[in-house]
């Protein structure tokens, strides 16, 4: 299934992940999962919300190290994260909340042409905490692809956003995934953002999650316009639902 | 201006009441003014408050530098809580007095003795204020400040520092309040200048008018560094917040 001569940025093998509090019975909530992402591709996790995509990208990240398995990331790689809330310094301004993490990343470029991709150059000088969630939504996503990351993990970044900005972040995700460079991974409840976007999905479903259902989706990205988008994810949801019922009886 | 018509009342009153009893035990203002310009003229003032403010400055950095390094250990961590714990109690129990005698007694009738004896009364305050602030420092921009791999001293000024601004500034309120009302026992007891050692004297002189004198020119002091310092900080700090409705 591997791409040949791609390299690796991220293998995950979780055989499985458990929690537990002092009050409750440990649940174990994922098990069996295995995931490699390389550069260039875009991987989609795609289920209901508390299936375990959020835990699968803090695995991911690096963030929770508490399971059975393995990480193995490429040592040189950059990593970047869009949490499914912003997460911005509230009392930093926007401009500095990006310019925080570049500095980190001892990327030199110019803040303003992120400020400019991601429509909040007039922003610039608010505070993170006086935004809307769009907005702050924007600023999280500009400052996760200024730091150029090799692996950007995103986790539910378009949910809430109303049209136009969810269309035009979804333009810039497509601008990234067709560079060629970036390895993403987007965890999503939307199967026809999935679609659109990715060239493979992974189904989560049961408990605990396991993958029910792997898709490839081999037609370019530029090929994709709407009617093939919802062909597509009424064919694939057809496949998710059998999947499931296999996995049942 | 209800507050300086208020204060003018209050001179007043003092006025009145300083003619009314005409004892050198009650001066009026005029005679205290008279008192403070002498003083002012001969160096005596500025040389006893500066005195007193240089302690003030150096007990309440040296109680702030370490009661914030132990604050941020105890909040992150159970066991250094658990540890550090009961002197903290003790610390925060003891009284002031208590303190600079042993200072004094132990370390000799020195300024390290003055200096340590105030510090020490300051710093499991600014420990308990840290130690709940750090507590309350959110995982959730940590984890950003990990996946971003920003680094420590970014950490600390960009994430920490600002989640702790409402304690610190708590304690740097509360700390500049008592600690001077501290610094003024210390010198009474054990030093040779200073507000403290000035009222000391003339207290065993019944010098009423050196004794207003020297109250007032400190609080005036005392009013103008939280006018001039405290308050414009803490905006500065609190900018970012939305105006509160």
């Amino acid at each position: 299934m591997q791409v040949a001569g791609a390299e690796k940025l991220l293998e995950l093998r979780v055989d499985s992940k458990v929690y537990g509090s002092a009050a409750s019975a440990p649940v174990e909530v994922l098990r069996d999962f295995t995931l490699g992402i390389a550069a260039g591709s875009f991987a989609t996790l795609v289920g209901p919300s508390g299936c375990g995509k959020t835990t699968i990208l803090r695995m991911a990240a690096g963030l929770d190290r508490d399971f059975r398995g393995e990480r193995q990331i490429l040592r040189s790689a950059r990593v970047a994260m869009v949490f499914q809330e912003p997460r911005l310094l509230p009392w930093r301004t926007v401009e500095d909340n990006i310019r925080i993490a570049m500095h980190a990343a001892s990327m030199a470029g110019d803040i303003g042409e992120w400020l400019d991709r991601f429509d909040i150059a007039d922003q610039r000088q608010k505070y993170a905490g006086e935004l809307s969630l769009g907005q702050a939504r924007r600023v999280a996503m500009a400052r996760a692809m200024s730091i150029g990351p090799d692996l950007l993990l995103l986790d539910e970044p378009l949910v809430s956003l109303d049209d136009v900005v969810a269309a035009r972040l979804r333009g810039e995700l497509r601008t990234i995934a067709d560079g060629g460079k970036v390895g993403i991974l987007l965890a999503t409840h939307d199967l026809a953002e999935a679609v659109e976007l990715s060239d493979r999905l992974l189904f989560l479903g049961g408990k605990p999650a396991r993958v029910i259902l792997e898709r490839r989706l081999s037609i370019p990205r530029s090929h994709r316009d709407r009617n093939t988008v919802s062909a597509l994810v009424e064919e694939i949801r057809a496949q998710a639902r059998s999947a499931r019922n296999d996995d049942r009886s | 201006m209800i507050r300086i018509l208020s204060l003018a009342v209050l001179i007043v009153l003092w006025t009145v009441a300083a003619a009314a009893v005409h004892s050198p035990l009650l001066p009026g203002p005029a005679a205290v003014a008279e008192a403070l310009v002498r003083d002012s003229r001969s160096l005596a003032l500025p040389y006893h408050l500066a005195c007193t403010l240089l302690r003030v400055v150096v007990a309440f950095a040296i109680a702030f530098l370490l009661g914030l390094a132990a604050g941020f250990a105890m909040g992150k961590s159970a066991l250094v809580d658990r540890i550090g714990d009961p002197w903290l109690v003790i610390l925060l129990n003891l009284p002031a007095l208590v303190t600079i005698i042993l200072a004094y007694i132990w370390v000799g009738l020195n300024e390290t003795a003055a200096i340590a004896a105030v510090a020490l009364n300051k710093f499991p305050n600014v420990v308990v204020l840290t130690r709940e602030g750090t507590r309350a420092l959110s995982a959730e921009l940590e984890e950003v400040a990990e996946v971003f791999c920003l680094s420590w001293p970014t950490r600390i000024r960009h994430i920490v520092l600002p989640q702790l601004a409402p304690y610190l500034a708590a304690a740097f309120r509360s700390g500049i309040s008592i600690i001077w009302k501290i610094v003024l026992v210390v010198e009474l007891i054990g030093r040779p200048n200073g507000v403290g050692f000035v009222l000391g004297s003339a207290f065993s002189l019944f010098d009423m008018v050196t004794i207003f004198a020297y109250s007032f020119a400190f609080i005036a002091i005392m009013l103008a560094v939280e006018s001039l310092l405290v308050q414009p900080l803490e905006r500065n700090a609190s900018r970012w917040r939305r105006k509160a409705a």
